[in-house]
């Protein structure tokens, strides 16, 4: 078996302008990456960082401009059937048929797949209870839920028993439970051997979900590693976040400024944050210098804090 | 791997199962309504039409009007199947984008849905065409023929209209179709009125449209007056159109859904 799934060198997107007097637009901007089988994968960006442009590449539903790429050893552009035959996709929108039922839609995907009706019924049955969907088969689409709908569109994506799987945004729109519950169904998945690559702007997301992550920022990959690595590469231990009345900010900022001389801090429209090995010893010398912030909170580095060291912004406005 | 054929297929299936579901609404558009114009039209207004008018040609206004509509109609149903639903499907939340995420390749998802789009029109046209004969409006067993010729007129009209809806990001222009394409057409090319009453400077126009070379060649056909070489200058015509709009459907499938 392969052991390297997807490899991409030099990779390029270019959009044609709009009309005659627009300019092609990069979307991706020559990157390179390596992903390899059992691994889980996630481009993590704000929008229009390029990642679902890299996805589209990756599924071949879009020609690359330049740059190589290969996918289970293939070239997208000659052997895009192929690949796409032991690939699974899960668009952000769901792109159910919502006047079929539940069962028809996996029916009408099989088909597409060429699988005949007897196996698509079988694996329908397995993939409705892996969804959590069993005893729904038979109801129309319209009449799930948002994370029922989304379980569902996972279900279909696996129909073919994809070596990889593709999710573009798997949990944006959903609610705090759905997330978790859907976290859980691809956490299952990872250890059954499929390998996941994902989007998201969700730091927390790529914290449960990612063995290794792609930055990515304008087109261009910033930085990558484990989100561990990520952090200790890029972050403090802790941060240390404080919020003062309105007005307040700019003098506290200029007083913590000579405090905090061997620290970075970062200053956002509604907050500081002091980037410091100890959380709690920084607290006690804001109260020190005679700062009164409304509230202070002493917290884990994340990958937000990476994601804003890098860029100087922060990922979801 | 498949054949592109078997691909096509895959396509299609998607087609007739969502047609299973959806049908029922699908008639009142597609064969209710020219059955109503047939009626109303046909028998009701064309009672008030002397009979062998010599502008009709020396035939009853039903006789002359049904042919006429059976086209019309084919022209409508061959856009209404063709722009709305290329529309509607090429964008995100689609059909279109979902099946070009499996093994089908945009050639194979055009294929199969044109095919949906014959079936379709044909369907429609059957219909009429056994209503037409239930009501004494076709003078020679040639009205047969009217059949393939108002498939042929129906897909003059889809091929052009899908591949121009593939490229829309909204479905409003579709409906700027229906007001600027469809209805001058329906009125203007010889359905209601034989085209010599028309003033001689717009005839040449009306010629060079499509609905015209549909509507001459089926009410030929129905009232056995064809002459077989204009009817090839008809089907060479439509078919042409079908062969452009084919090409460019191909283009425009590949550039959009693999952009």
């Amino acid at each position: 078996m392969l052991d390297v799934l997807v490899q991409a060198a030099g990779l390029v997107k270019r959009y044609p302008p709009r009309d005659r007097h627009g300019t092609p637009f990069t979307a991706v901007d020559g990157i390179d990456f390596v992903l390899r089988r059992g691994e889980s994968f996630g481009f993590l960006g704000p929008n229009g960082a390029g990642k679902s442009s890299t996805m589209r590449m990756i599924a071949c539903v879009s020609p690359p401009t330049a740059g190589s790429l290969r996918v289970l050893g293939m070239d997208p552009l000659t052997q895009g059937r192929e690949i796409r035959a032991r690939l699974g996709v899960v668009p952000q929108d769901d792109a159910l048929d919502r006047d079929l039922t539940v069962l028809e839609n996996l029916l009408i995907y099989g088909r597409y797949f060429g699988l005949p009706k007897p196996t698509i019924a079988a694996r329908s049955a397995g993939l409705l209870e892996f969804a959590q969907l069993a005893g729904r088969g038979d109801e129309r689409v319209d009449a799930l839920s948002g994370g029922m709908r989304r379980r569902l569109t996972i279900a279909r994506s696996l129909i073919n028993e994809p070596e990889i799987l593709l999710l573009d945004e798997p949990t944006t729109g959903l609610d705090p439970q759905a997330r978790h519950v859907l976290w859980d169904r691809l956490f299952r998945l990872k250890q059954q051997g499929v390998s996941l690559i994902l989007t998201t702007h969700y730091m927390d997301e790529a914290e449960q979900l990612c063995d290794r992550l792609v930055v990515m920022d304008k087109g261009h990959i910033v930085a990558q590693g484990s989100p561990a690595e990520l952090i200790a590469a890029h972050s403090t231990k802790e941060v240390l976040e404080l919020r003062f009345e309105i007005g307040e900010q700019d003098k506290a900022v200029a007083k913590l400024r000579d405090a905090a001389i061997r620290d970075r801090l970062e200053e956002l429209p509604d907050r500081v944050l002091w980037y410091t090995a100890e959380g709690e010893a920084a607290l006690a010398v804001v109260h020190q210098i005679g700062l009164r912030p409304a509230t202070a909170m002493v917290r884990r580095a994340s990958l937000e804090d990476v994601f804003l060291a890098l860029t100087g912004r922060t990922l979801v406005d | 791997m498949a054949t592109a054929d078997a691909m096509a297929l895959r396509a299609y299936s998607y087609w007739i199962l969502r047609y299973r579901r959806t049908w029922r609404g699908t008639v009142v558009i597609s064969i209710a309504n020219p059955l109503l114009f047939l009626v109303a039209i046909g028998v009701g207004l064309g009672r008030l039409v002397g009979p062998d008018a010599a502008a009709l040609g020396g035939v009853d206004y039903l006789a002359f009007f049904a042919p006429g509509i059976l086209a019309a109609a084919a022209m409508q149903n061959g856009i209404i199947e063709a722009a709305f639903p290329v529309a509607v499907n090429r964008g995100p939340g689609g059909a279109y984008p979902v099946a070009a995420g499996t093994p089908l390749e945009p050639e194979d998802i055009l294929h199969g849905h044109l095919l949906f789009m014959a079936s379709r029109v044909v369907l429609s046209a059957a219909v009429f065409m056994a209503v037409m004969v239930a009501f004494g409006a076709a003078r020679s067993p040639l009205v047969l023929l009217t059949l393939p010729a108002a498939a042929l007129t129906a897909m003059a009209f889809a091929l052009p209209s899908a591949a121009w809806a593939v490229t829309l990001t909204d479905i409003r222009p579709v409906n700027g179709i229906f007001k600027w394409v469809v209805m001058p057409l329906y009125l203007f090319s010889g359905t209601f009125f034989a085209v010599e009453q028309l003033p001689s400077v717009v005839r040449p126009i009306v010629y060079a449209t499509p609905l015209w070379h549909g509507v001459d060649l089926c009410r030929s056909l129905s009232l056995g007056t064809v002459s077989w070489p204009l009817a090839l200058v008809h089907i060479a015509y439509l078919l042409c159109l079908c062969g452009v709009g084919y090409l460019m459907a191909r283009r425009l499938y590949r550039r959009h859904l693999h952009a």
